[in-house]
């Protein structure tokens, strides 16, 4: 009887044990890792990033690919408040050699790396006219 | 020969020409910078014999360079002319007599991949008849000089996945100086498009604006039969049924008149749906049966997408496959526990 007992407990632990595995492949598998990430690729889609939060590493490269599936132009810059509020009122159209500041053309890919120096919670925007408004923001924790 | 309407009347047009703002009709416009300013736009869609015809107008309002406009279409054209000169202004005059309001305008964009079906050019305008996809009229847009606004990709897509046939007009302002036209000098364009049931693209005027900005538009129907229109206009929708019953005969003689307007019939029914719309009100089209059947359609009016094949994604693809091995698994055990926990054969002693 004891032992039907213990083989029940078994087979319940088992079950507890699959369902739980089962369950985290499962959300793994639907949304992205919130752990810092040396690689990352951001889509755009419809004019949004996606995804619309990142989380990245402090001293180590992080290569970010940029997959621009609009056909038209976007921005992908990330940086603090100050630099966020100097695109905003900037004139400059382009931002050829700055890894943090890149333009996506239209149906295109561009690869950046970048190594961030210490902690903090940045955004990367798109600073063409318009399209901050209409939801081209995302937010990156940079963390040790 | 072209008939004239009296010249009271056409004086009463221009009038209205002169008090109108810049506009465009069922096109989304665009600006070399991205901008778009629209007031009130008049657009005018008969649909007879099989046909849609489409009349807007593009309006001259100053300034140099070139701007232009998209316009989605349910169909190939069979023609794209420069329109009569007073179709519009009468209609006006038909359902709002003498009021201060007026015009309309309209069309185009392409793009680089895109069959190119026509190139017309009618005053100031070069117009474009493609049949492509959002990508290909955004790129053409871009390589065009122009900026499309931060919803164009879906917008366009909207579009696409229902009709892949735009009409890209781009306005050289330039020219129409040299032309001599004058400030609020409107450029009416007539589009033919046989198609079996005719559809006015309504999103597309929200193009570009952001969303607390208003859409104002006026969209005349004249059909052989009282239309079904889908949404129907409620108010709350952001469209007004102002006005729906037989055309007038002296309305249909004076538009019959107008140049290119010969396939007005002898009897119609003439609707006027008038929007008023917070621009994100209008996520849908204004699908109109003009059969008599009483059936507009829910994918011509961008309620739903046509049915299509999806295809599975990567992602899908693992989650189905972790959801199958994860059923599968717990099968086993319950069928396991079940055996461990059932009566069991002993051997007798």
């Amino acid at each position: 009887m004891s032992r039907n007992r213990a083989r029940l407990a078994l087979g319940a632990g088992l079950v507890a044990l699959v369902l739980a595995a089962g369950a985290a492949a499962v959300a793994l598998a639907g949304r992205p890792v919130a752990t810092p990430a040396t690689a990352i690729t951001i889509e755009i889609k419809y004019s949004h990033f996606n995804p619309s939060a990142i989380t990245v590493p402090v001293g180590v490269p992080v290569t970010i690919t940029l997959v621009n599936d609009d056909p038209i132009d976007h921005e992908w810059i990330i940086g603090d408040d100050a630099i966020q509020q100097k695109h905003r009122t900037g004139t400059e159209l382009l931002h050829p050699v700055r890894p943090t500041e890149q333009v996506i053309p239209a149906l295109s890919t561009r690869v950046t790396t970048i190594t961030f120096d210490h902690p903090a919670q940045w955004k990367y925007i798109c600073h063409l006219p318009g399209h901050e408004a209409y939801g081209m923001v995302g937010v990156a924790d940079i963390v040790r | 020969m072209r008939r004239r309407l009296p010249a009271a009347l056409l004086g009463a047009g221009m009038a209205l020409l002169l008090v109108a703002g810049p506009t465009l009709a069922c096109g989304g416009l665009i600006g070399p910078n991205g901008a778009v300013n629209l007031l009130r736009t008049t657009t005018f869609a008969g649909y007879h014999d099989g046909v849609e015809h489409y009349v807007t107008a593009f309006q001259f309002q100053g300034g140099g360079g070139a701007f232009g406009s998209i316009t989605p279409l349910p169909g190939v054209p069979s023609s794209v002319e420069k329109g009569g000169d007073w179709t519009l202004q009468r209609l006006i005059r038909e359902t709002d007599p003498p009021v201060s309001r007026v015009s309309l305008d309209f069309l185009a964009a392409q793009s680089a991949g895109a069959e190119v079906l026509m190139q017309v050019r009618i005053d100031a305008l070069d117009v474009t008849v493609l049949k492509g996809g959002a990508a290909d009229v955004g790129q053409w847009a871009s390589q065009h000089g122009f900026r499309l606004p931060p919803d164009a990709p879906e917008v366009l897509d909207f579009y696409a996945k229902r009709s892949p046939i735009f009409l890209a007009a781009v306005f050289d302002a330039d020219a129409a100086q040299q032309r001599g036209q004058a400030i609020g000098d409107g450029t009416p364009v007539h589009i033919t498009i046989p198609t079996p049931n005719p559809w006015v693209p309504i999103r597309i005027l929200g193009l570009g604006k952001t969303a607390d900005a208003r859409v104002d538009a006026d969209v005349y129907l004249l059909t052989d039969h009282q239309p079904a229109l889908l949404p129907t206009p409620t108010g709350s929708n952001g469209m007004n049924l102002d006005n729906s019953e037989q055309a007038s005969q002296s309305l249909l003689n004076d538009l019959r008149s107008d140049s290119g307007m010969g396939w007005v019939p002898t009897d119609g029914w003439l609707t006027k749906i008038a929007i008023d719309a917070d621009a994100p009100q209008l996520s849908y089209d204004l699908a109109i049966d003009a059969s008599g059947q009483g059936v507009p359609s829910w994918v011509q009016a961008g309620l739903e997408m046509p049915v299509q094949i999806k295809l599975v994604d990567q992602t899908t693809t693992i989650r189905a496959l972790l959801a199958a091995i994860l059923a599968i698994g717990v099968l086993i055990l319950v069928l396991q526990l079940g055996r461990m926990a059932g009566p069991r054969m002993t051997n007798p002693a």
